[in-house]
């Protein structure tokens, strides 16, 4: 009854903005430590941040401070690291890997592995070099039919998993071997064919907005879709009564992200021998943003986590989890098959060994660097893109270095275990925190 | 209780092959109302709730909702005249939060996107009239206590508005505090007029919040009893078939043969 009456008290006083940050908050979830949080202040940010972290929450943390690790060594190694050129580089390198490593996000949600997607990846490129080469195809039609190609891949590995109960693991190794065979086939004697010019998929990664305002147009946009997003949802917190972003959180974060956006476009734009604003950036942020909008706004997002974290639970709520896990595979298949065309776009097109070698292990490396846990069920879009951009600036910088390929491998894989070690260690620490 | 019960079981049977699992099972439940279902390992108790959730269709006999006749042959029928089932090994997903696990399946939305925020803002509205105390909405299930799960679990079968409720051994793995957790949802479920069965073994539970004990005994109805003016032993004889075993029917026959004797 005290309970009661004490809460009802709390309740009197919101109104008051001195009220002490201890006084209960109009909520019966004033229990809610995030809400808290929220009271208190900068302090308070400290201790959630120290909460999350003891729980093994650790998110984006290791990937970023390791970027800044990265840049920071590098910069010092070589002043050429941060330089305009070096940077724009790492954009349009990143972008077909880093669009592969979004449908290795999905997989990876769904507590699965796709092996095959380097493979898949040259079937893609293959099919669009055959078919608007020598079978005279329309360019855009080419890939249209090639990224088709490889949602049909996709699918049919999800078949086999799903409905025949095939280990994904499998199933994507033998796809792996085999996509690769009939790359091969499809290539031909010759075993490379050269990107007409002139071409779309030329241009995915050889076109620039020269204009400087298309960059900074991006950034601008950028920011104000994600002020905007965040206001409006705070404001719909607010009016049904729920905890929401305080006006301060909302201004730091948008500070944030502005620097970020318009930091990139001044590099892109600025510096002598700057292009402009790539297309392939352009297209892998749109992958991104459309990917992590499907993953956490849309009920086949929310779905996806369910069959990752407890497929049994996901069944009885009347999820069916066979056309989930076929439909991630397709996505997989898709985007592997996109991807594949921007790897054919920078090399200059598609050849027979297109997608192998260290692909696949640098797309499933990219992944579970930048955080989505190999376990299931955890993760976000956005690590593909943080992912890529560790094992890309790994390699610039080495390359500037003038280290061999071979010592590049070395760090590479060690990156990447250590990757693995922190989430299969934030996993165990999640589980004891759990259970108190 | 002079109301027609939400749901009544006739004269129910299943047999899976040779063996027979249920014969001749009747059972009803009124609104309000908390029946345990007790009985041995083996008695029939998830088979007569299967056949009431549509895992297993029945054999024979009838089952009525509300008085009229109805078939449930899936866990769809069921699910839509208002029957929810609480399973025994938690169906929650770990990774996702409380809001989202109370939704799972029934997601709510506006205009084809998840609409976060009508969902905390009922799944609190639903814990709060429970007196469900969780520290967050918004925390992962993992990171709840057992019976921090337990409860949002069955939370989450009211999620439908159902009308009758199934909890299949809900204390099982609690511990003493988290199972008054529990005790006292399964009263909050009865103060809103839903009908709960509740499958238990552990007897200090059933008559801690059942109104009446249903014992089940190889497949066959044992008697229902009321829980207020029952004792423990009683229950355990229904369920063990204490009164019905080789040393009673001796002791009625050679009784019989004194009697006759004695004439």
């Amino acid at each position: 009854m005290s309970d009661l009456t004490e809460r009802s008290g709390g309740e009197d006083t919101t109104a008051d903005p001195a009220a002490p940050a201890a006084a209960p908050g109009p909520q019966p979830a004033a229990v809610d430590p995030r809400l808290l949080v929220r009271e208190k202040g900068l302090a308070g940010y400290v201790d959630d941040f120290a909460r999350r972290v003891r729980g093994g929450e650790l998110g984006s943390l290791p990937v970023i401070i390791g970027l800044i690790v990265i840049a920071v060594v590098f910069q010092f190694k070589n002043s050429n690291f941060l330089s305009a050129d070096s940077l724009a580089n790492i954009g349009v390198y990143t972008s077909g890997l880093g669009i592969m490593a979004v449908g290795i996000v999905f997989v990876l949600l769904l507590g699965e592995i796709d092996l095959s997607v380097g493979s898949v990846a040259g079937v893609g490129a293959a099919v669009w070099a055959v078919l608007s080469t020598t079978h005279g195809v329309g360019d855009g039609l080419a890939v249209l039919i090639a990224v088709v190609v490889g949602i049909g891949i996709g699918a049919l590995h999800g078949f086999f998993f799903a409905k025949v109960g095939v280990p994904a693991f499998v199933v994507t190794l033998a796809g792996f071997l085999g996509w690769s065979g009939l790359q091969i086939w499809l290539m031909g004697k010759e075993g490379s064919i050269n990107t007409p010019g002139g071409s779309v998929v030329e241009k995915l990664t050889g076109y620039y907005f020269e204009d400087k305002a298309a960059a900074y147009g991006l950034a601008l946009v950028a920011v104000l879709a994600y002020a905007g997003s965040l206001l409006l949802s705070a404001r719909r917190r607010r009016a049904a009564a729920l905890p929401s972003r305080p006006l301060g959180e909302i201004l730091l974060r948008t500070g944030v992200v502005a620097v970020l956006a318009f930091a990139v476009a001044y590099v892109l734009n600025e510096p002598a021998g700057a292009r402009g604003l790539p297309l392939a950036l352009v297209l892998f942020l749109a992958v991104l943003v459309i990917a992590d909008y499907v993953v956490r706004r849309t009920t086949y997002g929310r779905q996806i986590f369910a069959v990752g974290g407890n497929a049994e639970a996901a069944r009885r709520a009347g999820i069916n989890v066979t056309r989930i896990r076929i439909s991630v595979f397709a996505v997989s298949g898709m985007l592997a098959a996109f991807g594949g065309l921007f790897i054919a776009s920078l090399s200059g097109g598609a050849t027979k060994n297109l997608g192998a070698g260290n692909t696949l292990m640098n797309v499933i490396a990219a992944a579970v660097i930048g955080g989505t846990s190999l376990f299931g069920g955890r993760g976000k879009v956005w690590s593909a893109l943080l992912g890529m951009l560790v094992i890309q600036s790994i390699q610039q910088g080495l390359n500037l270095l003038g280290m061999a390929s071979e010592i590049q491998n070395m760090i590479t894989g060690a990156v990447l275990l250590a990757a693995v070690v922190i989430d299969s260690i934030s996993r165990r620490t999640q589980k004891t925190a759990g259970r108190t | 209780m002079s109301a027609p019960p939400v749901l009544a079981l006739r004269g129910i049977s299943k047999r899976f092959g040779a063996v027979q699992a249920l014969t001749d099972v009747t059972l009803e439940i009124h609104p309000g109302e908390v029946v345990a279902l007790v009985g041995d390992n083996g008695a029939g108790k998830s088979t007569l709730v299967k056949t009431i959730s549509g895992v297993h269709p029945v054999d024979d006999g009838a089952i009525e909702w509300e008085g009229r006749p109805v078939r449930i042959t899936r866990p769809h029928d069921a699910q839509d005249l208002g029957v929810a089932t609480v399973y025994q090994d938690l169906a929650l997903c770990d990774n996702l939060d409380v809001v989202a696990n109370l939704y799972l399946g029934n997601e709510l939305r506006t205009a084809g996107i998840l609409d976060e925020i009508a969902m905390e803002k009922r799944a609190k509205e639903l814990l709060d009239t429970l007196s469900i105390r969780i520290p967050s909405v918004r925390i992962p299930v993992a990171s709840l206590s057992g019976g921090q799960r337990q409860v949002v679990a069955i939370a989450r079968a009211l999620i439908g508005d159902p009308k009758v409720v199934i909890l299949d051994e809900p204390t099982a793995a609690l511990g003493v505090e988290q199972t008054a957790q529990v005790l006292d949802l399964v009263e909050r479920l009865r103060e809103r007029n839903l009908a709960t069965i509740l499958i238990s073994h552990n007897m200090a539970d059933v008559q801690a919040v059942a109104d009446r004990v249903a014992v089940l005994r190889l497949g066959r109805n044992n008697g229902v009893f009321d829980v207020a003016d029952t004792s423990h032993e009683e229950i355990i004889a229904a369920i063990t078939g204490a009164s019905d075993n080789a040393v009673t029917r001796r002791k009625a026959r050679t009784d019989q043969v004194r009697k006759e004797d004695a004439r």
